[in-house]
């Protein structure tokens, strides 16, 4: 079980949490109107060996969304940021 | 074999005698024994048939490793299989029975597997399937027997009367292992100011000491360390604990078993607590377990672990046999010898290795020992249990190097070696190495921090390393999470005669095999699964030389035991076969749990009803006290329908849905996801995630609206009302609330930051209830004072505010049952008292409450999609509401839901059918063309059925190729689970009042 230290209640199990997905992808504008942009976003996905960086979702918790840079063989957390103060 | 408790010794208490039965015999135990060691000592000699070929097994170990002594504890509904013998404490009462075995285990008449011993050896099952008859129905044929011959014990089918329970717990240090090392670290971070957790699977800390004789120097280390831990406020001890599993950023599982070693639990304890326990650091100090010696008739009845006797003479004192035959290759057997023959047993200890130190011999003669080095056993003889070992001299692999001269015994003591309990260490994603010189898997120490070996894990080299390696671990982790204080100076190690280090020259002896490596008779590699060496070689010639392939193929490793006394021995063989170092074959990797956990303790409380929470509207009691019968809808509970007299579900549907259309109902829709979306830029909002437009929505109306996924797939829809300038209340479908509100969260705050709205969950804030009818207005002008109602006043799609019984609601017009409809929404908290006084007021209107199975006879009637239609595959062309997306403005799924598979008018499209005949159709059966073959998946299928009441008939929602274009074409509908085909009439979906005149009204 993983351990997520969510900055606003501090380290929390991952069972209060669910998993939002790849955070590196950047959706593109509300006016963006060609598919292969939409489709790159929905659909494509890198599956890196070692740091990701992904959401989660504090669900049972804060209900913040949250940034957090996991590694994918060893799940050591670098990071976990709120993903409304991350500078994107 | 004719073991029996000696007069004196042990730490037993002999003023507690107890009274137990194994398969219906008495059998006479101490408090203290287990309930392995009192059968031992009543003679019992045969307590288990071995899993395939039936062969009378008896104990072999004196721990966790037991792969051969497995029993069926306690009756009725607190039955338990499987239990290991060696780990059952006994107690007065206790009432275990042989398993896998009829009639019983000391006449088993499915011995007669034995002879079909050559057809069910190595990956057997795998060739039934390709031969000697091609299909499975060779092995469909064989495994009728199989199952029922093979096998350990049976689960029953009663509810366990007993409650479990689940715990958290927390710890700076979690010390795993109570014997020398772990004792040792616990003190050494308790001394230093840690929160430290000690947990020990045995009743008594100690671990290997207690297996010393009682009074010796152990005893006193003991004796002086215990009260310094009881002096350390910040150490807790959970004896009867097993930590079982390892998992990430400092997670353990554990199970302590509060009441196992009673008849019952008392009234209001648990009989077992599972317990997840986060440690900051941990120090595993788990010990090594014994590995066996393979020869020849090695799984009779009385072949022992010479460990495992010698902690049932000295901890127990139960002698198991009185001629004794010790074979080794290292000097941990020595001790056991000496002890055997001290306490009165004939004792040959014959040691695979020569060139010994001659005061270990000396030493060991002198207590009587006779030692025959150079010598092992390469076969054990007996009908049903040990009669002789065949002894003779070895070479350096295992080899006989001369004649076998038999010497009779009852007792086969063997030390193979031993192998670090590195389990939970390898749970971590670990890979051990192979240590040449101590001939074990060994892990590295620090490699998988937080966690630290120490002791036998670590094949420390005697009790002074073991006690070194714990304290220094103990120190270490204490310092990692920041304690203090001095852990004061290391403890001096107790010192024991013999036997101290296994790992002194000991030889990789492991197979006594003949001068052409074959074993003399039957020699089992795992005891638990009946793995030979002939299937080993088997697998191997068979191409399966990867551990990890012929572990599979063999089974060998993969019983209960998880190959605790064969998973070395398996790699050895193998390595021999492949003539490489056992170090480069690797290991099989350990997955949790450690020991078995009882099911229970995991569910805890979480059985039954409690599975799940449960959610409950605020009138659930009044539709449970009005006969409702209720249903399942997500994690809420919701009236289904109200049967009347007997009514079955389909007569009451009928009769609610026929009301409802021609007087008035009320149905609880409370369970409807609801979202307030507030703040400046809430409308902005709303017109990003709506498919349709927002932006000129007054406030005081509501407007329906429905949501797309960015792939263009439909999400969720409802209906939203405009309570202020930045102020909405969204309402979602009940199954998706949770779903809507994540994704609006998600968008609020990773992308669309620069927006000023919020989202926040209203659902169990507010109780909502539908009141459906012609009379619907006439009914709520009745009990809603303050606002005006009239068609007038409120027409569709508006809201007014207004109070019922002093509390505050508000009332939306809008239909989801095609009638003169409103939905009344009133705080939660006061949801009863106007549910009640609804309808108290509703007495002279004639009004009914209805069930969910009514409101979606109604939608269907109307045509509405919901869950079946909104099933994650359809767009909103399929669902004929291509008309509603804005075209002036982008939204969620407003670019791929135009990319071309979408688009394709052949899509199945949604349709309604009139089905032929009086049984109406099930949902998701097939739609096929009215001729032509009925294969493959159809041209479409069903997804929402009903009666009509209004229109007489069977009706159904469904999605079908090219719908729109086949209108008053006859389909034909296909079930294929209950092999019926009806014919349908392919219509509107619109089946009732399509031009809204009822609701508008």
């Amino acid at each position: 079980m993983l351990r997520l230290n969510c900055p606003i209640c501090g380290p929390r199990d991952e069972t209060e949490f669910s998993y939002g997905g790849d955070a590196s992808v950047k959706r593109p504008k509300m006016d963006e109107t060609d598919p292969q942009i939409w489709i790159d976003y929905v659909f494509y996905r890198d599956n890196p060996r070692g740091p990701h960086l992904e959401y989660w979702h504090h669900v049972q918790g804060c209900r913040q969304w949250l940034v957090v840079e996991r590694d994918t063989v060893s799940h050591e957390i670098a990071s976990c940021r709120l993903a409304r103060e991350v500078a994107r | 074999m004719t073991g029996r408790r000696l007069e004196t010794g042990g730490r037993i208490d002999r003023s507690r005698p107890l009274s137990m039965t194994f398969d219906g015999r008495r059998v006479e135990g101490f408090a203290g024994d287990m309930l392995a060691s009192a059968l031992l000592a009543s003679g019992e000699t045969i307590v288990a048939r071995s899993f395939k070929y039936h062969r009378p097994r008896g104990v072999y170990s004196a721990g966790v490793e037991e792969p051969n002594a497995l029993v069926h504890l306690r009756d009725d509904g607190r039955q338990e299989p499987n239990a290991r013998a060696t780990m059952v404490e006994a107690f007065d009462g206790l009432i275990a029975t042989g398993q896998n075995a009829w009639p019983n285990v000391r006449w088993d008449l499915q011995g007669a597997n034995r002879f079909l011993a050559p057809f069910i050896g190595a990956g057997f099952y795998y060739k039934t399937f390709i031969g000697p008859i091609r299909g499975t129905g060779f092995w469909m044929f064989c495994e009728r027997f199989i199952r029922r011959a093979a096998g350990m014990g049976r689960a029953v089918t009663l509810d366990d009367p007993d409650r479990y329970e689940q715990a958290n717990l927390h710890c700076d240090v979690l010390v795993i292992g109570g014997g020398p090392a772990g004792l040792s670290a616990a003190l050494a971070a308790g001394r230093a100011g840690a929160d430290v957790l000690l947990v020990e699977q045995d009743a008594e800390l100690g671990g290997s000491l207690l297996s010393e004789p009682v009074g010796s120097a152990t005893d006193a280390w003991l004796n002086t360390i215990a009260p310094d831990i009881d002096a350390q406020h910040n150490v807790r001890v959970m004896r009867r604990s097993t930590v079982f599993g390892a998992y990430d950023h400092g997670t353990y599982g554990l199970v302590e078993r509060l009441w196992d070693h009673d008849v019952r639990p008392p009234e209001d304890q648990p009989r077992q607590r599972f317990a997840t326990v986060r440690a900051k650091q941990a120090v595993l100090a788990s010990g090594a377990i014994e590995q066996p010696l393979v020869f020849g008739g090695n799984d009779k009845p009385g072949v022992m672990l010479a460990g495992a006797v010698r902690t049932y003479l000295n901890r127990y004192s139960v002698l198991p046999g009185s001629r004794i035959v010790v074979a080794t290759n290292n000097d941990s057997a020595y001790a056991p010898a000496l002890d055997l023959a001290n306490a009165g047993a004939d004792v040959v200890l014959a040691d695979a290795r020569t060139g010994l130190p001659e005061s270990l011999l000396e030493n060991t003669r002198n207590g009587g020992v006779e030692v025959r080095l150079g010598h092992s056993v390469v076969q054990a003889k007996g009908r049903g249990r040990v009669q002789s070992a065949q002894i003779a001299a070895v070479d350096g692999a295992g080899l006989m190097a001369g004649p076998a001269t038999s010497v009779p015994c009852d007792v086969i003591a063997v030390s193979g070696g031993w192998q670090p309990a590195l389990h939970l260490w390898s749970q971590r994603q670990q890979k051990p190495v192979f240590d040449s010189e101590k001939h074990c898997f060994v892990p590295i120490a620090d490699a998988a921090p937080p966690m630290i070996c120490a002791g036998g894990v670590m094949a420390a080299s005697g009790l002074e390393e073991a006690v070194g390696q714990g304290f220094s671990a103990g120190v270490h982790a204490a310092d990692q999470t920041g304690a203090t204080r001095d852990a004061g100076s290391i403890l001096t190690a107790p010192s024991v005669s013999v036997g101290d280090d296994w790992t002194r020259e000991i030889a990789p002896v492991r197979f006594i095999v003949d001068a052409n490596g074959k074993p003399k008779g039957k020699a089992f590699v795992d005891l638990q699964h009946d793995v030979t060496t002939a299937d080993l070689d088997l697998a191997y010639r068979e191409g399966y030389e990867a551990a990890e392939h012929a572990k599979r193929y063999t089974t060998a490793g993969m019983a209960t035991d998880q190959g605790k006394t064969s998973g070395v021995n398996t790699l050895a063989q193998l390595a021999a076969l492949r003539d490489v170092a056992i170090g480069e074959i690797g290991t099989t990797t350990f997955r949790p749990p450690y020991t078995p956990v009882n099911i229970g303790a995991l569910a805890g409380a979480e059985t039954g009803p409690h599975f799940q929470p449960t959610r409950l509207t605020a009138v659930d009691q009044w539709h449970r006290d009005n006969g409702a019968v209720m249903t399942e809808a997500g994690a809420w509970m919701r009236p289904w329908y109200y049967p009347q007299m007997g009514e079955d579900l389909r007569a009451a549907y009928i009769r609610e849905a026929g009301h409802v259309r021609q007087h008035v109902g009320i149905i609880d829709v409370s369970t409807l996801g609801k979202i307030a979306v507030q703040g400046p830029d809430a409308a902005e909002f709303l017109n990003r995630v709506y498919i349709n437009g927002w932006k000129t929505l007054a406030v005081g109306r509501l407007r329906y609206g429905v949501m797309l996924r960015d792939d263009g797939i439909v999400f969720d829809d409802g209906a939203t009302a405009r309570l202020g300038e930045y102020d909405y209340f969204m309402s979602t479908t009940t199954a998706n609330a949770a779903g809507v509100l994540s994704v609006a969260e998600k968008l609020l705050q990773t992308e669309w930051t620069d927006l000023e709205a919020h989202v926040t969950s209203i659902t169990d804030q507010w109780a909502a209830f539908a009141v459906a009818g012609p009379k619907s207005r006439d009914l709520l002008a009745a009990v809603v004072e303050g606002t005006d109602l009239s068609r007038e006043a409120l027409p569709n799609n508006y809201f007014a505010h207004g109070s019922v019984e002093g509390a505050t609601v508000r009332v939306h017009r809008m239909s989801y049952s095609g009638e003169l409809a409103y939905e009344v929404y009133v705080p939660a908290l006061r949801g009863l008292d106007v549910w009640q006084a609804l309808i108290a007021a509703g007495e002279e209107f004639d009004l009914r409450p209805y069930g969910t199975e009514a409101m979606g006879a109604l939608r269907i009637e109307k045509g509405h999609v919901a869950g079946p239609e909104l099933d994650g595959r359809t767009c909103l062309g399929d669902l004929q509401l291509g008309g509603l997306p804005s075209k002036k403005k982008p939204f969620v799924g407003s670019v791929l839901r135009q990319c071309p598979a979408l688009v394709d008018e052949q899509r199945p499209t949604l349709v309604g059918l009139e089905i032929d005949g009086e049984t109406g159709a099930t949902p998701g059966s097939l739609l096929f063309a009215e001729q032509g073959p009925m294969e493959g998946h159809g041209e479409g299928w069903v997804s929402s059925t009903t009666y009509s009441p209004a229109l007489g008939k069977n009706v159904a929602l469904g999605l079908l190729k090219n719908g729109p274009n086949r209108m008053g074409e006859t389909v034909r509908v296909a079930n294929f689970f209950g092999d019926r085909v009806l014919t349908a009439t392919v219509t509107s979906h619109h089946f009732f009042d399509p031009d809204g005149e009822r609701q508008n009204g």
